[in-house]
């Protein structure tokens, strides 16, 4: 039994909309994963929600005619896993959301309840970091897009107006062709788990394989919101694809990630973890994009 | 013939279709719903309750506060009661407490129409507290600054037993000894059986009805009364099938609570289902034990003089006390037995929450640092761990001299043989010497020592009824307890042999109900079949006496030349078949000249119990630099006696095995320094490995019939879970050349310990 003081269920974007004007304490509810958890727990506990899971519009993968990849925020993480245009293009996207929880949760738990929350260990937002991803917001005013590095504000705080909810992410096409993409997940377990920290990188190397054209790395869980490595990702650019250059890139990612000690995990091991999988990720980029190491 | 046969669980069906209905599933929908307030704190005095608000919140029934409750201490324990005041448990519990002697403790309960009301009520309770200082760590505890949790505790030693062979300190002047002085410590664990625990109670007619997912009715019947104050007789207990106990269960939980709400709300229905998160705070949790073992050997191997001194952490509460770590240090001077022992055990009240039985029951520790060191002895002496232990294990013949349990058989040996072919163990040893790089295999093994059942610390008995339907099939009832485990199927099984039906003629009264069945002290201590099978042989062979007798006089042929096979009576000598069962049994029933209600009723007392050995091989690779141990292949081999069910038996080995590979790899509940809260408390944070973070689970036998049981049968239901930490750690050694003396071996820990070796 919940305690949930009212339940709207919105009818179309637009109407949810109207809603969230209507309503401006209630709460957005997507998949449910994450906010019936919280209602149980007691801290959501005894608010309105405004359902927005009935929205098929919002849902699904498309490819728009400038080549860009488009994600109905509630497309949950076991459509996209499977999804045609995901595996041609951003397997590594598919794969990443493939890691959440379990499969009932993949089943149930959507792209845009994942980044909304707003919390560094999303397995889906490190990865939408390294694609340089942008959110669609739709609201009373039209819509409004912007970079996901901008969408997160805080430790559970997005960007998104009290007239507003989010409609799509996007992935603009010079953001994914060339590149190979790779997510690990490092947790305690190998299911049903909490990232402890997650890194995903994207890899673009020259034709002959030799040299980093372009490399994005980003974290979940090295910092209150997820985060690119950006020293890192400077210093590896045009570099040569040796051992030593992909060890000096992963301790520069040390300049760029803050993570602290927690009961979870401590933050020499989260340092120890961050330049680990960032040779481990950039090396089995290497591989997927065909380079040698 | 059924014994020995994988037939199917008599309950398989209705389980698998969700058909079977649990506590929940039974309690009427007019139940009032019952919600326990906990503690903020984890050590003081409430001084005020204040209830104003929350009793003005719209389906608040009743609120009652920790002054309120009748101040009848009682014990919680899932023993069976001793006549012996001096051997009866400590009886420490209120139904709420205004002491508060961990995080979560029990001060107030609300009652209302629904949970929504009752969870707004108990968030709007204000509790006025005194904060005591708290203590968490076992050896803080005992020193004199530390806090007193107990008055009648003085340094909060709860107990301290000590054993003694030989003469310690004059063997270990022998010249060239070498010494090994380790420590060891297990974590604090959960059971988490999958269904929480749940109760109701009601009253009617001046008696209290619990309706419970306990693995215990009869004693939970002894402990409502005692903490109530009422008769026992007054109390009824039922138990329907239960989502799984592993020893939380085999403990009162909140049945006295709940009954005593139903009293103060005229005998109306009260529900009381705790979350999973205070299922891992406010019920039983393993004891984490700390143990210290000093071993002289010769360089040869040999042990000369052996010293072990536990620390059980027992928490806030007595429940099963001091029981648990006495059996850890029970096994110390049997399973390597040497001529002179020092053994000493400290159970010592903390602030966490309460210990009691966990599967293995103090073995689990106990395997961890024995078998740990047995390895560490073995390294450093160069001798490979099956050398030492063929040296110094058990041999066969081996008596002790308090329990008389004998060690009829060459099980460790037989045991060892199959878990190294299976696992490759000699070629695995040599190909694992002198590895380098940053991910590395290791292969390693422990044995375990086990006894079934309590005998001559408790009582062991068991009853069992068998009723003759017109059909010629039979009802057996039994105190014994289904939780999971199977045993209704093995009852079903050793009935139907014991009486000469087939399986299908017997129907298991799998529900307990103190009014109705037999009295039996319930589920645990793996006794289930061993103690079980002794009252279904001699209840069986009574109630075949009496259909024997019955088809006497119905036949003319004597009973002593009459059997019954597969539900027909034979004669013996030609086996030409008399009547069917069923024909005699209507018969029986209808006859106008002489009618019968043919029954039976016995208990079995037996005074001894039987050990139960085993070992695990695990073969692992440990990815240095992610700080991770991959279980590639783990085997577990058990000498349970003979196999009643061999499926069954193999279902109950993996599920110890899993409980294992957690207890090695990722499980413990972690504690608040600054406010001794338990800060994992659920299913995320708690981290019990899930089925991908297992391998292959292999279970073998060996099946040495044992000569004090009915059917050959002894413990198989904790013992899975004791070697299997130790065997993981030995082969991380192995791999690494790292010696971790604590579980679980984390990834935190394991980046501490690689680099503190070196290896990071």
């Amino acid at each position: 039994m919940y305690d949930i003081k009212a339940l709207y269920e919105a009818k179309s974007v637009e109407d949810a909309i109207n809603l969230r004007i209507a309503h401006p304490d209630a709460q957005i509810l997507a998949g449910g994963s994450d906010v019936l958890v919280q209602i149980r727990e007691g801290k959501r506990a005894g608010k309105e929600l405004i359902s927005i899971y009935m929205l098929d519009e919002i849902r699904g993968v498309s490819l728009d005619e400038n080549g860009a990849i488009r994600i109905g925020s509630l497309t949950s993480f076991s459509h996209i896993t499977k999804n045609e245009i995901i595996q041609k293009y951003i397997n590594v996207l598919g794969e990443a959301v493939d890691m959440v929880g379990s499969p009932q949760i993949r089943n149930i738990g959507t792209i845009g309840g994942n980044t909304c929350n707003g919390v560094t260990s999303a397995d889906s937002a490190s990865t939408l970091f390294a694609l340089d991803a942008l959110v669609e917001l739709t609201g009373k005013d039209g819509k409004r897009i912007i970079p996901i590095s901008d969408f997160y504000i805080k430790a559970g705080t997005v960007d998104i107006h009290p007239d507003e909810i989010q409609t799509a992410i996007i992935i603009p096409k010079e953001k994914y062709i060339g590149y190979h993409g790779h997510y690990i997940k490092y947790a305690m377990r190998e299911a049903l788990d909490i990232t402890t920290t997650g890194c995903s990188v994207n890899v673009k190397l020259s034709e002959d394989k030799k040299t980093f054209l372009d490399v994005r790395i980003a974290y979940g869980v090295a910092g209150p919101i997820p985060m690119r490595a950006k020293t890192a990702e400077e210093f590896i650019k045009g570099k040569a694809v040796t051992k030593e250059n992909i060890k000096e890139f992963s301790l520069q990612v040390m300049g760029d990630i803050n993570p602290r000690d927690s009961w979870r995990a401590s933050k020499a091991f989260r340092q120890h973890l961050a330049t680990e999988l960032a040779q481990r990720a950039i090396t089995e980029c290497i591989t997927l994009a065909g380079g040698e190491i | 013939m059924v014994v020995g046969k994988s037939v199917k669980r008599v309950d398989a069906f209705d389980k698998v279709t969700g058909r079977t209905k649990y506590t929940d599933d039974l309690c009427d929908r007019s139940a009032y719903v019952a919600k326990v307030l906990h503690s903020t704190i984890a050590h003081g005095k409430v001084l005020s309750v204040d209830t104003t608000e929350a009793e003005k919140i719209d389906g608040v029934i009743k609120i009652v506060t920790c002054f309120d409750v009748p101040k009848n201490y009682f014990p919680t324990a899932g023993h069976p009661w001793s006549t012996d005041e001096s051997h009866q448990d400590v009886a420490d519990r209120l139904l709420l407490t205004d002491i508060v002697r961990f995080y979560g403790d029990d001060v107030a309960a609300v009652i209302a129409e629904n949970e929504v009301a009752a969870a707004q009520a108990i968030k709007a309770i204000k509790v006025e507290y005194e904060e005591y200082p708290f203590v968490l760590d076992v050896q803080e505890a005992m020193s004199d600054s530390a806090p007193l949790l107990h008055e009648r505790f003085p340094n909060n030693i709860l107990a301290h037993t000590s054993q003694s062979v030989g003469n310690y300190e004059e063997a270990i002047k022998e010249e060239g000894l070498i010494k090994f002085d380790n420590w060891y410590d297990t974590p604090t664990v959960q059971h988490c059986h999958i269904e929480n625990h749940i109760c109701y109670a009601s009253e009617e007619n001046g008696r209290i009805t619990v309706v419970t997912s306990t693995q215990i009715p009869h004693i939970v019947r002894r402990v409502v009364g005692q903490a109530l104050g009422v008769d026992w007789g007054k109390i009824r207990v039922i138990k329907p099938y239960i989502g799984g106990g592993f020893g939380n269960k085999q403990d009162v939980l909140y049945e006295p609570l709940c009954a005593y709400l139903s009293t103060v709300v005229g005998g109306r229905l009260v529900k009381l289902d705790s979350s999973r998160e205070e299922t891992f705070v406010c019920q039983r949790v393993r004891h984490a034990i700390r143990s210290h073992i000093i071993t002289y050997a010769r360089p040869d191997g040999t042990f000369v003089a052996r010293k072990l001194e536990t620390f059980s952490n027992q928490g806030a509460y007595a429940s099963h006390g001091h029981s648990v770590g006495a059996k850890g240090m029970g096994c110390f001077k049997q399973l390597y037995p040497c001529e002179n022992v020092e053994a000493e055990c400290y159970t010592v009240f903390t602030n966490r929450p309460v210990a009691g039985a966990m599967r293995g029951y103090g073995i689990p520790q106990a395997m961890f640092a024995v078998e740990s060191q047995i390895d560490d002895i073995a390294k450093a002496l160069g001798m490979t761990p099956l050398e030492i232990r063929e040296k110094n294990l058990m041999p066969v013949g081996y008596t002790d001299d308090f329990s008389k349990n004998v060690n009829y058989f060459d099980s460790f040996n037989q045991c060892i043989e199959k878990g190294k072919k299976y696992i490759d163990y000699d070629r695995k040893l040599k190909e694992y010497k002198n590895q380098s790089g940053d991910i590395r295999k290791g292969i390693g093994m422990a044995v375990f020592w086990y006894n079934t059942a309590v005998w001559p610390i408790s009582l062991e008995s068991s009853s069992s009824r068998m009723v003759l339907n017109q059909d010629g099939s039979i009802q057996i009832q039994l105190g014994e307890t289904e939780i999971g485990q199977g045993a209704d199927t093995a009852f079903a099984q050793m009935a139907a042999d014991a009486v000469g039906l087939t399986l299908d003629k017997v129907n298991v009264v799998s529900c307990q109900d103190t009014d109705i069945t037999p009295f039996g002290t319930g589920a645990y201590a793996s006794r289930q079949t061993y103690v079980g099978g002794l009252t279904i042989k001699q209840t069986g062979e009574l109630l075949k006496q009496r259909i024997l007798d019955y088809a006497q006089k119905l036949s003319g042929v004597s009973c002593e030349e009459l059997d019954i096979v597969d539900n027909i009576i034979i004669k013996k000598a030609d086996n030409s078949t008399v009547m069917t069962v069923a024909d005699l049994a209507v018969t029986a029933l209808y006859s106008l000249e002489d009618s019968r209600h043919i029954t039976a009723e016995t208990t079995f007392q037996i005074k001894s119990n039987a050990y139960s050995f085993g070992c695990c091989f695990a073969d692992v690779e440990v990815d240095i630099r992610a700080c991770k141990v991959k279980i590639l292949d783990i085997i577990n081999v058990h000498d349970c006696g003979t196999l009643i069910n061999p499926a069954l038996a193999e279902a109950q080995v993996h599920g110890g095995m899993s409980m294992g590979i957690g207890y090695a790899l990722s499980e413990q509940e972690i504690f608040d320094a600054k406010t001794g809260r338990t800060l994992n408390n659920n299913l995320l944070d708690y981290k019990l490995s899930t089925f991908m973070d297992h391998p292959h689970l292999e279970a073998q036998f060996v099946e040495n019939a044992e000569p004090t049981s009915a059917f050959g049968t002894k413990a198989l239901g904790e013992p899975p879970t004791c070697p299997v930490a130790p065997a993981i750690r030995n082969a991380v050694l192995n791999a690494t050349g790292v010696a971790i003396n604590r579980i679980p071996m984390t990834p935190h820990v394991l980046f501490e310990e690689f680099k503190n070796h070196g290896l990071l």
